[in-house]
């Protein structure tokens, strides 16, 4: 399983309801109905994502989460992840509020654009970072907002959203000791728990 | 025109007859007092009769749905594309059942059938019959065959409306619900063409008020009215123009009324045709059907409430130019299903053919629907080594 679904696994609660946007190929939705017994849906967009979705018998929805959530009701959701899909929306603040409207807890994991490699390459290069893990040259990249841990805080200041829990990570979701002396300039993933 | 077989084909096929002489109340308050019900089936049931598949038809379909009738048949089975060896629907695998509806005219009871209380053609005397209807009659088959519980109840449109009714009438006797190109309720604007359609064959000179059978005549021009209207919305106005866009049948423009432009003379066959195979009273049945469908008006018109007490899971797919029964109809039901709490997978296959892409093999609706019935079969072998 992928690291980053190995650190969000133990926020969720068994037998809960979970939704998971952007879902990818299923594999936490499918980790968690198999082992912790919750009812889950995905949202995804991609053809192969869903495909390999409905093989694992994972419950996918095919929707562009940009077109909104508004069918979904208030709280129907103990929690609603979004695994490295935020900084792919059109409006993330809006995503975040919907989040926290459909689902009582919500979990989110995005790269931090702060890291001290990518202000590097910036700054020395002048050019937008390109890296294993940020793949994309500008023009074609689908991650249209890039953010860092500081500015993703400063957004829960102002929308009064409650950090329940963070976890910084490097780009292969490992945790290391150093990070924490400074993550906006030494983490590379943050994973978040956060609530009304 | 003998074909060749193709070897993913069922093959050689013949529908049966299964007679019943229970009575079937009906939603009009009427009964059925006897029915027949003319039926095909495809591949074998298992011994813990597990593994059967309901095929339930759209408003002009019937119970052949896959494979020949004989050697000389032009084409195959209406759903044949779906339905065979290696299919999305694998008769390997899976036992499968298809009927024509009550009402129908393909052999099962219907308007066309001898009143026996009158030893003449029911006609415009057939009771309406409601999708809940058909779906009783269709629980009643599965007794027949000795099948407690599908392992799917699968069908588009019309039929996907049936699949739907299933599994809030009969919550136990289906593990999954498959529902395609279907609404939850019709909208005005159907209601609306599906009355244009009525009104095309009852004012037909020779409707005779349905009695056209006594007359030795049939409401040809009527008939052909409706079902043009009908084709203009199983179509999407880009896949109508991809087909005929303005071509002239001879190259010019003639100064008459006769058809010249490609799609004028594309209509007129498919009516013709349709007004051949098919009976007026019928059809009159079916779009009422189709009308009065409405599986949450008796739970407040709360489309959740009604799904909250289904047992199954369901896969629901649309397709984005439908615009008869459009992607946002079939999202009104996933939306329902998750409210409820229910499994469902939905998919939004990116398709030019308007309504009539659910019957066309297009390679990701095919990908996505074997990959669900795949896991359909595959639970039917978890089942036995338990």
């Amino acid at each position: 399983m992928r690291a980053d679904l190995d650190l969000v696994k133990d926020w969720i609660a068994p037998g809960s309801r979970v939704l998971d946007l952007g879902c990818g190929e299923g594999e936490l939705l499918n980790y968690l109905v198999n082992e912790k017994q919750v009812r889950g849906y995905g949202i995804e967009i991609h053809p192969e994502n869903i495909l390999s979705c409905i093989e694992k018998g994972v419950n996918v929805i095919e929707k562009d989460i940009d077109q909104g959530l508004m069918s979904i009701r208030n709280n129907s959701f103990d929690t609603v992840v979004m695994s490295h899909a935020l900084q792919t929306m059109h409006r993330p603040d809006l995503i975040v509020d919907e989040m926290l409207r459909i689902g009582k807890e919500c979990i989110v994991t995005f790269p931090n654009f702060a890291h001290w490699r990518v202000r590097s390459y910036l700054f020395l290069r002048g050019k937008m970072p390109v890296s294993k893990f940020l793949s994309y040259t500008w023009y074609n990249t689908p991650n249209i907002h890039f953010f860092t841990f500081k500015d993703f805080e400063e957004l829960c200041v102002e929308r009064n959203i409650h950090i329940l829990d963070r976890t910084v990570v490097d780009h292969e979701h490992r945790h290391r000791w150093w990070i924490h002396l400074w993550p906006n300039m030494l983490g590379e993933i943050a994973i978040y728990r956060i609530t009304r | 025109m003998p074909v060749e077989i193709p070897h993913d084909s069922v093959g050689l096929v013949s529908p049966r007859v299964e007679h019943f002489d229970t009575p079937l109340e009906l939603a009009c308050g009427r009964a059925l007092e006897q029915y027949d019900l003319v039926i095909e089936t495809y591949g074998e049931l298992n011994a813990e009769a597990s593994n059967a598949i309901l095929i339930c038809h759209a408003l002009s379909g019937n119970h052949h749905v896959a494979g020949y009738h004989s050697l000389e048949d032009r084409k195959p089975g209406w759903w044949d594309s779906a339905v065979g060896p290696g299919k999305c629907i694998d008769t390997q695998r899976f036992f499968v059942v298809a009927l024509n509806n009550l009402g129908g005219c393909h052999g099962s009871t219907g308007p066309k059938s001898l009143n026996p209380a009158t030893g003449k053609p029911y006609g415009p005397d057939f009771p309406i019959i409601t999708v809940t209807d058909w779906v009783n009659s269709q629980a009643r088959l599965a007794d027949r065959l000795g099948i407690q519980q599908w392992a799917a109840v699968v069908g588009g449109s019309l039929g996907g409306m049936q699949a739907l009714q299933w599994s809030i009438s009969y919550p136990e006797r289906l593990r999954h619900c498959v529902v395609i190109a279907a609404a939850p309720k019709l909208s005005t604007q159907n209601i609306a063409f599906n009355e244009v359609a009525r009104q095309a064959i009852s004012k037909d000179p020779q409707f005779f008020q349905g009695h056209y059978y006594e007359q030795g005549v049939v409401p040809k021009t009527g008939l052909m009215l409706a079902r043009m209207v009908g084709h203009i919305t199983y179509l999407s106005e880009d896949g109508m123009r991809e087909k005929f866009g303005r071509e002239l049948r001879s190259g010019k423009i003639n100064f008459d009324f006769h058809p010249q432009f490609e799609i004028e003379s594309y209509l007129h066959y498919q009516g013709e045709q349709f007004s051949t195979v098919f009976d007026a009273n019928t059809y009159l049945l079916m779009t009422k059907a189709l009308d009065y469908f409405d599986p949450a008006a008796e739970f407040g018109n709360d489309l959740t409430a009604a799904l909250s007490q289904v047992k199954c899971r369901f896969f629901v797919v649309s397709f984005t130019t439908d615009w008869r029964f459009s992607p946002e109809r079939s999202r009104e039901i996933v939306d329902a299903l998750i409210d409820a709490g229910q499994p469902v997978t939905y998919s939004e296959i990116e398709a030019a053919h308007g309504h009539d892409a659910f019957l066309i093999p297009i390679p990701r609706y095919m990908e996505v629907f074997s990959a669900y019935m795949q896991r359909v079969a595959a639970e039917i072998g978890e089942e036995h080594a338990r």
